[in-house]
């Protein structure tokens, strides 16, 4: 066998491997689309996506709502009611923190700094506890407007998102910022007109990944929102899972897909700044 | 004499200020560290020797008797096995997976970027409920799984029921979102240098002793790095058995944050639940800390420290 064909055939070889592993690893996506558009009787007899006999009914009664508190829109705005204000707050408090450590020095910075990058090893699991007794004395659990979910957010809790950013400062010439000084710029006009608009793919990236992470957020919505009018979407799909595993299959995985199509779209319409989040950061997920 | 002294020390304050007012930047975020995570730390390890409950009035012991309870508790114990053994299943999976592909990917593949982002979908995907109501109607009795072994003659399994398979269909939930660490692998993949490769073919290295002594030496710091993130959050997992199997069947897939959450939410057991969070956050801790002093026999930094 020649050189040129042994080649070929390992080119051939790996698109059949991509092909197949990517098949395998989306059919599931698609599949669970199609089940939505079939009857409850052919969901798990038919393993193709399609049907020939498409019926809305998974859709319609998706939009049933339990004891008249809640349905799934009114379940999804809820999720976005606290979603849009934390990737926010994070994004203005992460850029500000990350501006402070990557910019200044002052008395014991690579302390802070150390304690900073320590949090991020910080597993969560032993902070859900003591959280949550902290937010009971304050107050907070099933607070109407979601106050454990956001507030933390204002304060670059997920230091993540600084520790990304600070990475992105890194590659910003300071000359920048020293001529903006010289123009007679405070550090905080110098922020404003001068980082900000420099920074601006990582905090597109930041917010981006906040939002993909905090609209799935299950745990924490699960801990503080006890009132069946607040549920968030998580809390619903998982609600509804409960109520009709057995008998209503196609309303359980329509409510699941219309749950996730904001961050699809969110996904397919900003793909290249995930991909390069997660590259300029090195990251987890 | 005043006038002057007066005159130094505000002028050390004003240097002081002009040297340090970068800090207050960084205000915010150190408040936020002292309240939302310094303080909760700290106070849980006070908890943890307390027999404190959310809805009881005072505390009434001190001690080790959480402690001692978790480590003569069949069940807990048990939690922890399972625990250990999912997170030795899912990551070494997840891990092979995402570099063998990225491998793949990183010859010249014609739509590399449809390719990456197929495989992606999952991982930005997973974590919602979503997916976790999908994975159960795949691998339910009746499940699409089942399905396709049938519609080949076979049997089927009740995966989800039994408690030799429940676990391995939770990790490959996991296994399942390799996108993000394909990704990482993708990039350092990237940076190893194209004449390395040149010079080893030329000495006639075969393409599989190239990836073990050029690929996995030059991609160690990324190897390390995700082995470390993904063992983190391999022994968190919790949105996984709580949608999907609640921790059965038999207990075979109660991992131990399952268990802190019934102790801390469902019977209030505040103390006894912060004792377990810390027992899983030192095992984290020791784990990470293994990982970290094993880097210097097998992990490569291009600029030898």
């Amino acid at each position: 066998m020649g050189e040129h064909s042994k080649k070929q055939i390992g080119t051939i070889l790996k698109y059949a491997i991509l092909i197949i592993v990517g098949f395998i690893m989306v059919y599931p996506l698609i599949w669970m689309v199609g089940a939505t558009f079939k009857t409850n009787q052919e969901i798990f007899t038919n393993m193709t996506p399609f049907t020939a006999h498409p019926s809305l009914d998974g859709y319609r009664n998706s939009m049933n709502d339990y004891g008249g508190k809640i349905n799934l829109l009114k379940a999804m705005l809820n999720t976005y009611s606290y979603v849009i204000p934390k990737v926010l707050f994070t994004v203005v408090s992460c850029t500000i923190t990350a501006y402070g450590f990557g910019r200044f020095n002052f008395v014991g910075k690579n302390v802070l700094f150390a304690v900073l990058m320590s949090t991020l090893f910080l597993p969560n699991v032993v902070m859900n506890v003591p959280q949550y007794i902290l937010y009971n004395n304050f107050g907070w659990i099933d607070s109407k407007i979601y106050l454990p979910l956001v507030i933390p957010s204002l304060f670059a809790f997920d230091t993540y998102f600084v520790f990304m950013m600070i990475q992105f400062l890194r590659n910003i010439p300071k000359e920048l910022d020293e001529a903006a000084t010289i123009d007679g710029c405070n550090s905080i006009q110098t922020l404003w007109h001068v980082i900000c608009p420099m920074l601006k793919p990582a905090m597109v990236s930041c917010a981006l990944f906040q939002f993909m992470w905090s609209s799935n957020d299950f745990m924490g919505p699960l801990l503080y929102v006890k009132t069946v009018e607040r549920y968030p979407a998580t809390i619903f799909v998982k609600l509804s899972m409960d109520a009709d595993t057995g008998f209503e299959w196609n309303r359980v995985l329509a409510v699941s897909v219309i749950s996730i199509i904001p961050q699809l779209v969110v996904f397919f319409c900003a793909q290249d700044q995930f991909i390069d989040g997660i590259s300029a950061g090195s990251v987890k997920g | 004499m005043t006038e002057k002294l007066i005159g130094k020390r505000s002028g050390s304050l004003q240097l002081f200020w002009r040297r340090n007012y970068g800090a207050m930047f960084i205000l915010l975020w150190l408040v936020g560290f002292l309240v939302f995570r310094l303080y909760p730390f700290l106070s849980s390890l006070v908890y943890s020797f307390s027999d404190f409950e959310l809805f009881k009035p005072e505390i009434t012991k001190w001690g080790f008797m959480n402690y001692s309870e978790i480590f003569s508790d069949k069940k807990i114990m048990n939690s922890l096995g399972i625990t250990f053994r999912y997170a030795f299943i899912t990551v070494p999976l997840k891990l092979a997976f995402a570099l063998f592909i990225a491998y793949i990917l990183n010859y010249k593949i014609k739509g590399v970027n449809f390719f990456r982002t197929a495989y992606y979908i999952p991982s930005i995907l997973g974590g919602s409920v979503a997916i976790a109501v999908l994975w159960k109607a795949l691998f339910r009795d009746e499940g699409l799984i089942n399905a396709v072994i049938r519609f080949f003659g076979g049997d089927g399994v009740n995966w989800l029921a039994d408690p030799k398979y429940a676990l391995f269909i939770i990790s490959l939930l996991r296994v399942w979102q390799f996108g993000s660490a394909m990704v990482l692998f993708l990039a350092a993949l990237k940076g190893v240098p194209a004449d390395l490769y040149e010079a080893a073919t030329i000495d006639g290295a075969s393409k599989i002793r190239q990836f073990w002594s050029i690929t996995v030496p030059m991609i160690t710091p990324i190897i390390f790095y995700n082995l470390v993130t993904q063992l983190c959050q391999a022994f968190q997992e919790f949105n996984g058995p709580y949608i999907i199997t609640q921790g059965g069947p038999r207990n075979a897939t109660t991992l131990f944050s399952l268990l802190i959450y019934n102790r801390a939410f469902k019977s209030y057991e505040m103390g006894m639940a912060s004792a377990m969070a810390w027992v899983l956050f030192i095992i984290v801790m020791v784990l990470s800390l293994i990982a970290f002093i094993s880097q210097k026999y097998w992990v490569y930094y291009g600029d030898e420290r």
